[in-house]
C-alpha cells in the first residue's frame, strides 16, 4: 500500500513537472533581455529584466500603426473572453429551455441538428461566416469578432442534459404555484444551474480568450488585436537587423496566460461540483 | 372551500389509450376524497386533471360553481402535495412556502402571517432558514403540506404523500394529514395505492380500476358490500376469498368439487362466492348447521404477523387457495384439515360472468 502510495505520487509530480516547467522556463526568460535568449536560448536563471520588460509589453505601443500596447490587448482578450463566456451560456440556457420544455413541431430535430453541428468545426463554415460577417458591416468590432461564434452546440447540449434531471413535478409546482415559463426560469431553473453555469462558463472563457483564427480574419484595426495575437506579432518584426523580442513575446504569453488561469482557480470548486454533483 | 365536480370526465392520451373512461363524481365541501386503485388505474391522471396539469379530453370539471377545463392550475384555487415533495432545492424552506403567495402579489406581512402560522400548525417553525436537503424527508413532507397550507385554497390534491417514507411515519403523518384537513375542513382529493391508507383518511373512497369507477362510498360500506370482485379482493388486507361455485339439489358447492357447504339464497345456478379471512371461523369438526358456510381445509402455511396469524390452505386439499384469520398464538401443522365456518351475512355473492355482486 505504501509502496504504490509513492508510486502514485512520483506519477501526479511527473505529470506537474510536465505541465508546469514550460511555463516555469517561459516565465525566468521573460526576465532577461532579448540578446541574452536569441544568443543562448532558453533561460533558467531570473534575469535583471523583469519589471522592464513587462512594463514595455504592457504599456509601450507597438505594431505598425503605435497604437496598440499590452493593456488594450489585454482588454480586448477581456472582452472577447467574457463575451463569449456569458453570451454563450445565456443563448445556449434559453436554447435548452425551449428544447427541454416547450413542445414545438420538430422540437428533437432542431436538438440533433444542433448537435450534429458538434461535427463540424469553425473552419468549415469560416469563409460564409466571414462573408456574412462582412456584408453586414461588422468587421473590426467587438460585435463582429463575438457574436458570429456565441451560438454553442457543446453548451446548449449540456444544459438540455441538466434540464432534463431535474424533476418534473419541480415544474408542477411551480405552476400551480403561479411561475410562468419565464419566472420558472429565472427563479427555480437558473439558481439551480449554478453550478453547471460555472462550469460552461470557465470552458468557454478559456474557449474564447484562446480564440486566434476568427479574430485575425475579422479584424485588421490593430486596436482591436487580443493577447493570443500580440504574441505572434511580437514574433514577426523579423526585419533586416532587428532581432524578434524574445523577452516581451514571453512575458506577453505569461500575461495571456494569467487571466485563465484566475478564472479556472476562482471557479474551479463550483466547475467540480458541477461535474460531480447530482442532489437536485 | 369548495365543491368538486366531476362531469364524464375523460383522457386519452396520444395512440387512443384511454386512461381515464367517463369518471363523474361530486365530491362535497369539505370532503377527504380518497382515490384508490392498482398503478395504471388513472387515478393520479384523474388528480392531475383536477390539478390542471393534464389536459381533459372531453366532459368538464368544477371547482365551486366555474367549471375550470381551461383555466390555469394557479387559478383554480388549489393546492397540490407530490409524491416527491417537490420542494424547491436551491430556496429555504420560508421561501418554498411564500413563493407562491409572492407570485400571487400577496402583500409582504399577510405572507409573514401565513408562512408563520402554517409553520406553527405544522412545528416546522424551527426549520424555516434551512434549505430542503437539510431536512429529513418526514421534515421535508411537512414542508410540502405547508406549501399547500400557506395558500389557503379551496382544495387539497395529495399524489401519494406519504409512499416515500418508511412505514413508523407514514402512520404517523396519515393520522396528522387526517386531523389537519378536519381542522381546516378544507375539500380534498387523496391519491394512493394503499388500501390502509384508504380506509382510514376516507370520508368516501373512489374505487378505480382500468381507468373507471368500481364503487363509491363510506370505507365501511366500500368494505362491507363491496360492488364488485375487483373492490372485494383489493379492500381489506389480505384479500376476500373467492371460491366458484354451483348449485347442486338447492345447495352451493365447490366448481372444483366437494368440501364446501353453502345456502343458495339467490337462485342462481353458479356464483363466485366471497368470504373475508376475519369472518371464518375455525372448528375441528365440521358444522352441522345448515343457515351458513362450511368449508374443508388443508392447511398450507401459518404465517403469524404479531396480533393475529393467517394461515393459508386449500379447499378440500385441491381446491382454490382459501386464507384464513386465526389467534396469533394458533399453531396449525401443514397438512391439518380444519372446519371453516360463517354466517349467511358474511356471505357476499357475485355473479359468475362479470363480477358484479348480487344483492339480497
Amino acid at each position: 500500500m505504501k509502496r504504490l502510495q509513492i508510486m502514485d505520487h512520483v506519477i501526479l509530480l511527473a505529470g506537474v513537472f510536465f505541465m508546469v516547467a514550460p511555463v516555469f522556463l517561459a516565465f525566468l526568460t521573460s526576465t532577461h533581455d532579448a540578446v541574452t535568449i536569441y544568443r543562448s536560448g532558453m533561460q533558467f536563471t531570473l534575469g535583471d529584466n523583469f519589471l522592464e520588460n513587462y512594463h514595455t509589453v504592457l504599456t509601450q505601443a507597438g505594431g505598425f500603426t503605435k497604437q496598440v500596447n499590452g493593456l488594450v490587448m489585454l482588454k480586448n482578450s477581456l472582452i472577447l473572453g467574457f463575451g463569449f463566456a456569458i453570451g454563450k451560456i445565456v443563448i445556449s440556457m434559453l436554447a435548452a429551455y425551449a428544447i427541454v420544455y416547450f413542445r414545438f413541431p420538430f422540437a428533437s430535430f432542431c436538438f440533433w441538428i444542433i448537435f450534429s453541428t458538434l461535427l463540424l468545426p469553425l473552419e468549415v463554415r469560416i469563409l460564409p461566416s466571414y462573408e456574412i460577417v462582412q456584408s453586414l458591416g461588422l468587421v473590426n468590432t467587438y460585435t463582429g469578432m463575438i457574436v458570429p461564434l456565441i451560438a454553442s452546440a457543446t453548451g446548449t447540449f449540456f444544459f438540455r442534459q441538466f434540464f432534463m434531471s431535474v424533476p418534473e413535478e419541480l415544474l408542477e409546482a411551480a405552476r400551480i404555484d403561479g411561475a410562468g415559463a419565464w419566472k420558472f426560469f429565472i427563479d427555480i431553473l437558473v439558481p439551480l444551474s449554478k453550478t453547471m453555469i460555472a462550469a460552461i462558463f470557465i470552458i468557454m472563457f478559456v474557449y474564447g480568450w484562446n480564440q486566434y483564427l476568427w479574430p485575425t480574419l475579422i479584424t485588421t484595426d490593430e486596436t482591436f488585436f487580443t493577447l493570443v495575437r500580440g504574441i505572434k506579432q511580437i514574433l514577426k518584426v523579423w526585419i533586416g537587423a532587428q532581432i524578434p523580442d524574445y523577452d516581451q513575446a514571453m512575458a506577453l504569453a505569461i500575461l495571456a496566460m494569467l487571466p485563465p488561469v484566475i478564472v479556472v482557480v476562482i471557479f474551479q470548486s463550483w466547475f467540480i461540483k458541477g461535474l460531480v454533483e447530482s442532489d437536485k | 372551500m369548495a365543491t368538486i365536480t366531476l362531469d364524464t370526465v375523460r383522457k386519452v392520451y396520444a395512440g387512443n389509450v384511454e386512461a381515464v373512461k367517463g369518471v363523474s363524481v361530486d365530491i362535497d365541501d369539505g370532503e377527504f376524497i380518497v382515490l384508490v386503485g392498482p398503478s395504471g388505474c388513472g387515478k393520479s391522471t384523474l388528480l392531475r386533471m383536477i390539478a390542471g396539469l393534464e389536459d381533459i379530453t372531453t366532459g368538464d370539471i368544477s371547482i365551486g360553481d366555474r367549471i375550470v377545463n381551461k383555466v390555469d392550475p394557479a387559478d383554480r384555487d388549489i393546492a397540490m402535495v407530490f409524491q416527491n415533495y417537490a420542494l424547491y432545492p436551491h430556496m429555504t424552506v420560508y421561501n418554498n412556502l411564500a413563493y407562491g403567495l409572492r407570485n400571487r402579489k400577496i402583500a409582504k406581512d399577510e405572507i409573514d402571517r401565513r408562512v408563520k402560522e402554517a409553520a406553527r400548525i405544522l412545528e416546522i417553525g424551527d426549520y424555516l432558514e434551512r434549505k430542503p436537503r437539510m431536512l429529513s424527508g418526514g421534515q421535508r413532507q411537512r414542508v410540502a403540506m405547508g406549501r399547500a397550507i400557506v395558500r389557503e385554497p379551496a382544495a387539497f390534491l395529495f399524489d401519494e404523500p406519504l409512499s416515500n417514507l418508511d412505514a413508523k411515519l407514514r402512520v404517523q403523518m396519515r393520522v396528522e394529514i387526517k386531523r389537519l384537513q378536519k381542522a381546516l375542513g378544507t375539500t380534498s382529493v387523496y391519491v394512493t395505492h394503499d388500501q390502509l391508507e384508504a380506509m382510514t383518511l376516507a370520508d368516501r373512497l373512489i374505487v378505480l380500476n382500468g381507468g373507471a369507477i368500481e364503487q363509491i362510498g363510506a370505507p365501511v360500506d366500500v368494505y362491507d358490500k363491496p360492488a364488485s370482485t375487483f373492490v372485494a379482493s383489493f379492500i381489506g388486507s389480505p384479500a376476500m376469498n373467492l371460491v366458484p361455485v354451483r348449485s347442486e339439489n338447492g345447495r352451493l358447492q365447490a366448481e372444483s368439487g366437494a368440501g364446501l357447504d353453502a345456502p343458495n339464497l339467490h337462485g342462481s345456478d353458479r356464483y363466485l362466492l366471497g368470504i373475508r379471512p376475519e369472518h371464518l371461523e375455525i372448528s375441528g369438526e365440521k358444522a352441522n348447521g345448515t343457515d351458513g358456510l362450511s368449508m374443508e381445509f388443508t392447511v398450507n402455511v401459518l404465517e403469524p404477523v404479531g396480533a393475529e396469524s393467517y394461515i393459508y390452505g386449500q379447499l378440500d386439499g385441491a381446491g382454490p387457495e382459501i386464507v384464513v384469520r386465526a389467534p396469533s398464538h394458533a399453531r396449525y401443522d401443514p397438512g391439518t384439515v380444519l372446519y371453516l365456518n360463517a354466517t349467511a351475512a358474511d356471505i357476499h355473492f357475485f355473479d359468475a360472468e362479470n363480477g358484479r355482486r348480487i344483492e339480497g
